[in-house]
């Protein structure tokens, strides 16, 4: 894969040979199989998370052309019912969410100057999770099971009673087998940020993207286990009778929906926040200085991480709570737009000072901020109950949650793509195409969901297969449809763009924008071992100060080469002084095995073969064992007296 | 942004859509007046912004703009921070005001109508009146009167856009709210809570009439259904009876009780059939009979065999029930 | 900043776990176990959820308050058992092997006596009410069935150092990074327990 082979004057060709024999992954099926490289694991985690963003968005397709005119019969109520919950379950949990953890899996570790993850065997168990979990899900969909209760699922109409069939078995099954990938995948981001950053990157110059990227890490490890309770709950009522939904018996419905919102609201920044720490490693590159208020940035992004646990009662607004609980929700509701208002004037102040360069990446950025200033604007009114109580569950809610998700994550995320794209592949993209793809991206998305506004506002509620041509309708969403298409065809030139450049794109060099942080001072794409000299960071902005650049090149101490093993650096939290090397893990069968155990487990539960989910989990205890057996070594390497 | 404002506004009226932005209630006209107080605020701030970033899209391109180094950090609390937190507490306090205004039910000796919902369709009783009806119910004009709402099975959601914005309704607990209107009409409501296969088709008609009117719908709804006047209806009457139908159906006065489905004593004169699924006529009432899941399907009542000449009675004598 | 540099690159803490800073292995138990804190804080949050929700009389009609004799044994012997583990601990750090070898076979003995009490518990609370009898049994039994679990997990994992332990080569002053990481495992079971006493058995009595 290596095309370019930057200079590394820090590391004797002697090392470059070493770290080579280190941390080399000759092409084969068992290297393709064992692999931890956080590249190989973030690339194929963008790739499966795109696959899962097309059957979601082949499914909106479907749904749109059934709607496109009242009383359509191209699905069935069954069948329709099936596609938005799968539509939006997928979308939220097996593309948005994934998708970022790729480039955070791809970039952390080329950001903060180390050389993988800091647990890279945990790494790539998480990727082999989310595939497997995410198959799991659309299995169930050829045989007409899927998931039919929309992504979130209330009670009772997820109950057994009122939904019999595997439908929710597998939902509430799948996520919780999801939520081991995505926790796993935030432990390693928030040791890896905290642990593993090149030497001198105190926490004021870490990028904002790993502010981000740590900052969802904490989100999902607080927000997350309040899902996994309540799918546990639904499972166990389903199954195994229990009451904990059950109004009849001591439970209660409404139980249900304040977990679900205690996660759900916090996810969505889950969702967006990485996103937007993209948008603020983008715009440097293209406005030729670094964002500013770095610090109020940062404050931004911590505040909303709090803030965002303290207002999900807003997706509650119509339940029928007491007033004074409202008037809190609401007030938290309104306070967290402000760190998001923050953050746009940021960017707009950057953009202001800074010179433009007008490539693909900056128009998506500029799409996104159009896009999503008008969602943020129309999540602040649902902020005030009054009106959220007229509007939700209608299409107006649909038209804010696409463009806050669309414009604040799919375009940020597309930004990124073209971005990244020489660093990941080493090829660039084709600017024309890329244009292309943007204002048919952008103007389709508009088509489609800014009426939705308008029929929302007209009375028609979501999650209807069809309507009836009385109500007034029609027309608007006509235009949705037409809208979708024009959607999907940009997103198909997004697709064609890529393939083009992997496969006739310009060889890349190592840093083709200017970039500020040192994924750029790597080669395009970068050695497996990502740096053969560890930088020692001296700004905000390594990859454009002198000396962190110099620290690279020649006169770099030889502990910043670690060439003799797999290693990396270990720092300090705080201030990034180095403590010691710490030794990588090898390639490994291990995280297969073990993912496959649990995919084993939780097909065994769904089908009710009870001993065979017993047997898969002894073996996941058993390969975990193993895992984490401590090698042997002699007596007074370990240290032992007595 | 005005001419968006006026299409709005337009639209909102023209087409007979149950909008929102048309609204003939109380509650709802509230809610209007705060959207279009919101709708112009955000309209203002997504121009300051847009002015913003056309700016710096026509002065910061040119390729002998010079960057500048500065940290305007003043700029981003001010305009990012310090405006926007004076709009939102601004917004909040009427936004408070209408909650408080929404939640003011009627008092106790007000008219009160009981709504069940169940999958697919919505009961409608009036305390101390014995009989019931579904899918329409009717109001006072000029008063304001509590709607008891609860479910026979999972959540729905009792909309009526033009007239008062949403309640859900709880498994298990019983909320209430409120309508009122001075503007006699018919207004669409709809289940707003996805509830199932056929969520899509859960309508309903708030018929708001003067008060006289609205009596006269009580007693109605209190007394047997219309008597059978011609033999075809007879014979239909008698194949109501006997056949399936009365172990689902009620219709006051006859011998059928079923309480599974909605009571037809007054199907005659609904708005539709199947809680908005078709509009209420003969051809629409015999296929429903012959085989509602053509028309709704996965709704809970199943096909009847009824007898092809049978079929013709039993529509007669429905479209009697008036 | 030189003299932590000498420190760091020194042959010696190349290759050991000597305490330089928090290791990897550290941060990612402490973060694994918050997350599993909050699991049993929404856990908790229900049953106090449905319990306010569910009105005046709770337990619910036809089970009895329950009683606090054995909870409180089990109390007594899960939570003095990380007192073996803090010395176990201290002990490999200072590479006495025996220490910890004594120590975690006193926890394990400990945690088996707190699940044997716990299934003579079960085989009593089983013959009044179920899972399934309503949501208070279905809330009793999987909160302290689930916690149940975490000291099964916990005792796994207590074994298994054990027997690395016992084979050698495995644990000493320089390494000793997985026995720490299993106390702080086995410290937050115990936590839990704390506050699943208050929860289930304290908190009806109030
Ligand atoms: C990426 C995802 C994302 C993001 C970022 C947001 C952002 C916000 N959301 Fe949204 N939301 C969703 C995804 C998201 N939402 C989803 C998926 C649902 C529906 C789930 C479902 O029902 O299926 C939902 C639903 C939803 C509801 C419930 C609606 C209902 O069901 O009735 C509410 C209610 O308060 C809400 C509020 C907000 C607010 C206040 C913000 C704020 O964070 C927005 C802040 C941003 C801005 C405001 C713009 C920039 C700021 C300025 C330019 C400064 C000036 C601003 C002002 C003066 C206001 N959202
Ligand atoms: C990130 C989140 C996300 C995204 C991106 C989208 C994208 C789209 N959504 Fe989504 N939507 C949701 C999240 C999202 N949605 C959620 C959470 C719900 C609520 C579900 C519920 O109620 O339970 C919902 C509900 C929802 C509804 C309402 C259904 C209903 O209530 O009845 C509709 C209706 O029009 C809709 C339409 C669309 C369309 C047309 C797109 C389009 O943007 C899709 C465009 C994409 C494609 C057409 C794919 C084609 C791509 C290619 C061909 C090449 C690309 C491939 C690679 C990069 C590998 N969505
Ligand atoms: C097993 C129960 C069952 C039987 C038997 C049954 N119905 Fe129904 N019926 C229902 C249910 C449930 C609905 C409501 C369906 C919906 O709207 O989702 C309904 C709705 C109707 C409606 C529409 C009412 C309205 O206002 O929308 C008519 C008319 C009707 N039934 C007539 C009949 C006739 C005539 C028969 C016998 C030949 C019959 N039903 C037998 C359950 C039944
Ligand atoms: Cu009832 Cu939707
Ligand atoms: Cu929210």
């Amino acid at each position: 894969m290596s095309t370019t082979a930057a200079p590394a004057p820090g590391a004797s060709r002697g090392d470059l040979a070493r770290l080579e024999r280190h941390w080399g992954e000759t092409p084969s099926v068992r290297s393709w199989l064992t692999t931890v490289d956080h590249k190989r694991i973030g690339r194929r985690y963008l790739v499966t998370a795109g696959l899962f963003f097309a059957l979601a968005g082949l499914s909106a397709l479907a749904m749109r052309t059934q709607l496109a005119r009242p009383e359509a019969g191209m699905l069935s109520p069954e069948e329709y019912n099936q596609l938005f919950t799968m539509h939006g379950t997928t979308m939220i949990f097996l593309f948005a969410t994934p998708m970022l953890f790729g480039f955070g899996n791809v970039l952390v570790p080329l950001m903060i100057g180390s050389r993988d993850m800091a647990f890279p065997k945990l790494n790539a168990l998480g990727y082999w999770v989310f595939l497997f979990s995410g198959l799991f899900m659309w299995a169930s969909l050829p045989f007409g099971a899927a998931p039919n209760n929309g992504w979130f699922a209330y009670v009772p109409l997820s109950d057994e009673q009122h939904n019999p069939g595997l439908h929710m078995d597998v939902y509430s099954l799948g996520l919780l087998f999801l939520g081991v990938a995505t926790t796993a995948g935030s432990i390693n981001f928030i040791v890896t940020a905290l642990k593993l950053r090149a030497p001198g990157m105190s926490l004021n110059r870490v990028p904002l993207f790993v502010w981000a990227i740590v900052a969802t890490g904490f989100m999902v490890i607080f927000a997350l286990p309040a899902l996994n309770v309540d799918n546990a709950m639904l499972f166990l009522d389903r199954r195994f009778g229990t009451h904990f939904f059950d109004p009849e018996a001591g439970g209660n419905v409404l139980l249900w929906q304040h977990l679900f919102w205690i996660f759900g609201h916090p996810d969505v920044y889950i969702i967006v926040m990485p996103a937007l720490g993209i948008v603020s490693a983008v715009l440097p590159a293209f406005t030729r200085r670094g964002v500013v208020g770095y610090p109020l940035v940062v404050l931004a992004i911590v505040s909303i991480s709090i803030i965002s646990f303290g207002v999900w009662v807003h997706h509650m607004f119509a339940t029928g709570l007491p007033q004074l609980s409202y008037s809190f929700f609401s007030a938290a509701s309104t306070i967290i737009t402000i760190p998001s208002g923050i953050q746009i004037f940021a960017w707009l102040a950057t953009m202001m000072l800074g010179r433009l360069v007008l490539r693909v990446p900056l128009l998506f950025v500029i799409g996104f901020i159009v896009t999503f200033v008008l969602g943020g604007l129309t999540g602040a009114m649902f902020a005030l109950t009054a009106f959220d109580q007229q509007v939700t569950d209608s299409y107006f809610v649909v038209a804010h949650f696409h463009y806050v998700l669309i414009g604040g994550a799919v375009f940020p995320m597309l930004a990124g793509i073209y971005f990244w794209l020489p660093k990941i592949t080493g090829r660039m993209y084709h600017e024309g195409l890329g244009r292309w793809a943007f204002w048919l991206v952008f103007v389709g998305m508009h088509v489609t969901f800014f009426p939705m506004h308008l029929y929302g506002l007209f009375g028609m509620p979501r999650r209807v297969y069809t309507y009836r041509s009385e109500a007034g309708w029609d027309g608007w969403n006509l235009v949705s449809t037409v809208g979708s298409y024009v959607l999907a065809l940009g997103l198909l030139l997004v697709l064609v763009g890529v393939v083009h450049a992997i496969r006739r794109g310009r060889p890349a060099p190592p840093d083709p924008w200017g970039g500020d942080t040192l994924d750029w001072s790597t080669d395009s794409p970068p050695k497996p071992y990502n740096f053969p000299v560890l930088p020692r960071v001296r700004s905000l902005h390594p990859n454009w100060d002198g000396p962190s650049r110099e620290s690279m090149a020649t006169g770099a101490e030889p502990d910043r080469v670690l060439a003799d093993g797999r290693r990396t650096l270990r720092t300090s939290e705080l201030d990034g002084r180095r403590e010691r090397a710490v030794e990588m893990p090898e390639p490994s069968f291990q995280p297969l095995v073990l993912a496959l155990a649990m995919l084993t487990f939780f097909t065994a539960l769904l089908l009710a073969w009870y001993p065979v989910a017993a047997g898969a989990a002894a073996t996941v205890a058993v390969t975990l064992a193993v895992w984490l057996w401590p090698p042997r070594r002699p007596d007074t390497e370990v240290g032992v007296s007595a | 942004m005005a001419m968006l404002g006026g299409v709005l506004a337009l639209t909102g009226c023209a087409g007979g859509a149950p909008s929102a932005l048309d609204p003939a209630g109380t509650g709802a006209g509230r809610v209007a007046d705060l959207w279009w107080v919101l709708f112009w605020i955000s309209m203002a701030v997504f121009a300051e912004v847009m002015v913003l970033l056309v700016w710096a899209l026509v002065f910061r391109r040119r390729r002998d703009a010079r960057v500048r180094h500065g940290q305007p950090l003043r700029f981003v609390a001010i305009a990012g921070a310090g405006i926007p937190l004076v709009i939102l507490v601004t917004v909040y306090a009427l936004g408070l005001r209408d909650l408080v205004a929404l939640g003011d039910g009627p008092g106790p000796e007000a008219t009160t109508i009981e709504v069940t919902g169940h999958r697919w369709w919505w009961e409608v009783r009036v305390p101390g009146v014995a009989g019931a009806t579904a899918n329409e119910l009717h109001i006072p004009v000029g008063e304001k009167v509590r709607i008891r709402l609860r479910t026979a099975d999972v959540l729905h959601s009792f909309w009526v856009p033009q007239l008062m914005p949403k309640t859900d309704l709880i498994a298990g607990e019983v909320r209430e709210t409120w309508l009122q209107t001075d503007r006699a009409g018919t207004y669409r409501g709809q289940c707003a809570e996805y509830c199932g296969t056929q969520h899509a088709h859960m309508a309903f008609l708030v018929v708001a009439e003067p008060r006289r009117e609205f009596d006269a719908w009580l007693s109605q709804l209190g007394s047997p259904a219309a008597r059978p006047q011609t033999d075809a209806q007879r014979r239909g009457q008698e194949a109501f009876e006997q056949g399936s139908c009365a172990g689902c159906h009620t219709i006051r006065g006859t011998g059928a009780d079923g309480r599974i489905g909605p009571d037809l004593s007054d199907v005659g004169s609904r708005w539709s059939i199947g809680a908005g699924a078709v509009s209420n006529d003969g051809g629409h009432l015999g296929g429903w009979i012959a085989n509602s899941q053509t028309v709704k399907p996965g709704n809970f009542m199943p096909p009847q065999p009824v007898d092809a000449q049978r079929l013709p009675d039993l529509i007669a004598y429905l479209q009697s029930l008036t | 900043m030189s003299g932590s540099m000498t420190a760091a690159t020194g042959t010696e803490a190349l290759t050991t776990e000597m305490p330089v800073g928090r290791s990897t292995g550290w941060w990612g138990m402490v973060m694994f176990v918050a997350t599993e804190a909050t699991l049993f804080a929404c856990l908790l949050g229900s049953y106090f959820y449905l319990r306010f929700q569910y009105g005046p009389t709770w337990p619910p009609p036809g089970i009895t308050e329950p009683t606090l004799l054995r909870p409180l044994v089990m109390t007594a012997v899960l939570l003095p058992s990380s007192l073996p583990v803090i010395w176990a601990e201290h002990g490999i750090r200072r590479g006495e092997r025996w220490r910890l070898r004594a120590g975690l076979a006193t926890t394990l003995v400990l945690g088996a006596t707190f699940l044997a009490l716990q299934a003579s518990e079960y085989t009593e609370k089983l013959r009044e009410f179920t899972m399934t009898t309503n949501a208070y049994g279905s809330l009793f039994y999987v909160i302290t069935g689930f916690h149940g679990l975490h000291v099964l997990i916990g005792l796994t994992m207590i074994s298994w150092l054990l027997a690395a332990s016992l084979r050698g080569g495995s644990f000493g002053s320089h390494r000793h990074d997985r026995v720490r990481n299993v106390a702080i495992y086995w410290h937050f079971v115990d936590v839990v327990w704390a506050a699943i006493l208050f929860t289930i058995y304290l908190s009806p009595r109030l």
